[in-house]
């Protein structure tokens, strides 16, 4: 039996850049995997613009063998907005973590979702500022101890963690998609990121993937626990799933026609 | 309140950040705001450790904007309220503090700088020197301490808020991201026990009685009708910041009567600067410094006297030419030469400063 020595890499990542930068055991590589699968499957490389935030999401500016563009943190939906805009025909993704996406960035998404903007938001949520070594950040689970709550998140204080695609399937137009997934479920991940891209690619609306996503080294545990953060914890408040899904609302649309 | 962070005198050896943290416990600060940002980010992680201890509070928001607003709320609320930042946080800071300009609150803003423009790097630099002195639109006024080791920080991080609540005017302690994250040993004190006697802070909004029969009602207002009625204000603004410059100014110098070179050094760069000048003293070289402590208001006429005729100052900092803008702003029609020693970004060494003055002298 030959065994190939690496793991398959999508086409699309850029194998000069690899190994990745990102800390062992970490949610961002996970999450690229599946954008980069998506990516290749779609055909679309030549096409994609990728935005990463700051946040850990930046050691991903040279990730890709695809045109990449390093933004502000929290800035970079309306950087791929504004792209997007002078040229329709390209694919614009905006890569970004929890804090960047819901604390910081949160109005240029939300404005983004409300004018049901053609771009891609990926975020990946990791349940803290992973960057900056380990604060509160919007995801943070109740009673969870992080370096600016270390004696645990308190919701009477700092309130309950931020519900994001609940929250932007509400505001968003028809056409928008809007899913969370996770990287305990490579597949389905893949699948929800496919089709956020096929609905810009189709011009129907905003997109949106939420991607549940471990970070070992802020959350300080071992493998085991790592994994049962992401598997087991984080979906009891963190549903995942399709939220606003335009190709099912067709697929109803011709049943009940 | 509970028990005081401080008493007696405490040797300690620990970071910058730590280090403002504990000065502002010391200092009586009631509220931090604030969002991670390196290198501040430990000043909220030692705040959020000792705060239940003392019977303070602090809250993280969702961006610097929102930091700097709660930070004025803070301050409009009658509390001695702080927050720190950095280098893209520290731009998005500048609209709240615009506000603190043009209503005068008491805003305590410790800046740890890091390399710009944008994200950059986060250790060594002195490149918000323009963005801290001078950072809102109009012409706000503000107090800028730049201090250069680990006990200046815990000394002007604690003068900050009387200079503050004192004058009304934004105060700044403008640090760097290498102080922020270097351990160094520094004496803790009771400031109360130094002789400091703290500015009791005062409530803008929410003082007893009821407005309008008791006393008058709190209006505080951000906007003006006509250029006229700004002009007033602004007068009024500029005519108090003169008149509590010379209170507030603060700058050192060495070694100067006969030098023919005078370094010019703040903050980090000038612990530099400092042995420099006394590495080329030893060698019997004519050489001295002049090191502004508050960056704003300027020591402008203090160094203005130094700047005479076949002198050369020799202008060092981790920057392209920030404190240089201070410098002429303030030598204006003075005769010496200016000698740059740029670094954006980067460190600078007592060997590099020797070798550059050797250049030039
Ligand atoms: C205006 C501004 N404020 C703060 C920062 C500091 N900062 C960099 S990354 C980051 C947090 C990143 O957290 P998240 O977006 O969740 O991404 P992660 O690192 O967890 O993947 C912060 C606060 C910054 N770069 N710019
Ligand atoms: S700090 Fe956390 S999020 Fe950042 S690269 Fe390491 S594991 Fe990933
Ligand atoms: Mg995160």
């Amino acid at each position: 039996m030959s065994v190939s020595p690496q793991p398959a890499m999508p086409k699309s990542w850029r194998v000069e850049s690899k190994p990745h930068k990102f800390c062992p055991g970490c949610g961002h590589g996970l999450v690229l995997k599946c954008l980069g699968e998506a990516i290749d499957e779609l055909g679309i490389q030549d096409r994609v613009v990728f935005g990463c935030d700051i946040g850990c999401s930046l050691l991903s500016w040279d990730f890709f063998n695809c045109d990449s563009v390093q933004t502000h943190h929290g800035r970079t939906t309306p950087v791929m907005t504004g792209i997007k805009r002078a040229n329709p025909d390209l694919i614009c993704i905006a890569y970004m973590g929890d804090g960047g996406g819901y604390a910081i960035g949160i109005g240029g998404i939300v404005n983004a979702a409300a004018r049901n903007e053609k771009v891609t938001v990926l975020l990946a949520n990791n349940t803290v500022y992973a960057m900056t070594g380990g604060q509160m950040s919007p995801c943070t689970m109740p009673g969870q101890k992080v370096e600016t709550a270390p004696y645990g998140r308190d919701p009477e204080a700092t309130g309950m963690p931020t519900q994001g695609p609940e929250m932007i399937s509400a505001i968003t137009g028809d056409g928008a998609y809007v899913a969370r997934g996770t990287t305990a479920n490579m597949r389905q991940l893949k699948g929800y990121i496919k089709k956020a891209l096929q609905t810009q690619m189709e011009g129907k609306g905003f997109s949106f993937v939420e991607a549940l996503a471990a970070c070992p080294t802020n959350w300080r545990t071992n493998a085991e626990k790592t994994w049962a953060f992401v598997e087991k914890e984080m979906p009891q408040y963190y549903k995942v799933g399709e939220k606003k899904n335009p190709f099912e609302e067709k697929k109803e649309a011709q049943q009940n026609g | 309140m509970s028990e005081k962070p401080i008493t007696g005198e405490k040797r300690a050896f620990m970071t910058g950040n730590e280090v403002v943290a504990w000065a502002a416990l010391a200092a009586g600060a009631d509220i931090m705001y604030g969002y991670p940002i390196t290198p501040q980010n430990e000043i909220m992680h030692y705040w959020t450790r000792q705060i239940p201890k003392y019977g303070r509070k602090f809250l993280q928001t969702e961006d610097e904007l929102s930091a700097g607003f709660t930070t004025v709320g803070g301050v409009l609320a009658g509390l001695k309220a702080f927050t720190a930042t950095a280098g893209p946080g520290n731009t998005l800071m500048q609209e709240p503090l615009s506000m603190a300009e043009m209503m005068r609150l008491p805003v305590v803003t410790v800046v740890q700088q890091r390399g710009g423009p944008s994200t950059a790097t986060v250790i060594y630099s002195q490149q918000e020197v323009t963005l801290t002195t001078l950072g809102g639109n109009g012409e706000g006024m503000r107090v800028v301490y730049s201090p250069s080791n680990h006990q200046e920080l815990f000394d002007y991080t604690i003068k900050s808020f009387n200079t503050a609540w004192k004058y009304r005017f934004p105060t700044f302690v403008l640090g760097d991201g290498y102080q922020a994250k270097m351990r160094e040993s520094v004496t803790l004190y009771d400031p109360e026990e130094k002789g400091i006697t703290f500015v009791t802070p005062e409530r803008y909004v929410g003082k007893p009685g009821t407005p309008g029969v008791d006393r008058d009602p709190g209006h505080y207002r951000n906007t003006y009708n006509t250029e006229e009625e700004l002009f007033e204000v602004l007068q009024q603004h500029f005519a108090d910041f003169e008149k509590m410059a010379p209170e507030v100014i603060e700058y050192s110098q060495e070694s100067v009567e006969d030098a023919d070179v005078i370094i010019i050094g703040h903050g980090v760069v000038f612990r530099g600067v400092r042995d420099a000048v006394k590495e080329l003293r030893e060698e019997g070289l004519k050489v001295g410094y002049f090191r502004p402590i508050t960056l704003r208001p300027f020591p402008a006429e203090q160094l203005k006297a130094l700047a005479t005729q076949g002198r050369k100052l020799l202008i060092a900092e981790s920057a392209q030419g920030q404190l240089a803008r201070l410098v002429k702003d303030a030598i204006y029609g003075a005769t010496a030469e200016i000698v740059p020693m740029f670094r954006p970004g980067v460190g600078i060494t007592t060997e590099q400063i020797v070798a550059k003055v050797k250049e030039v002298l």
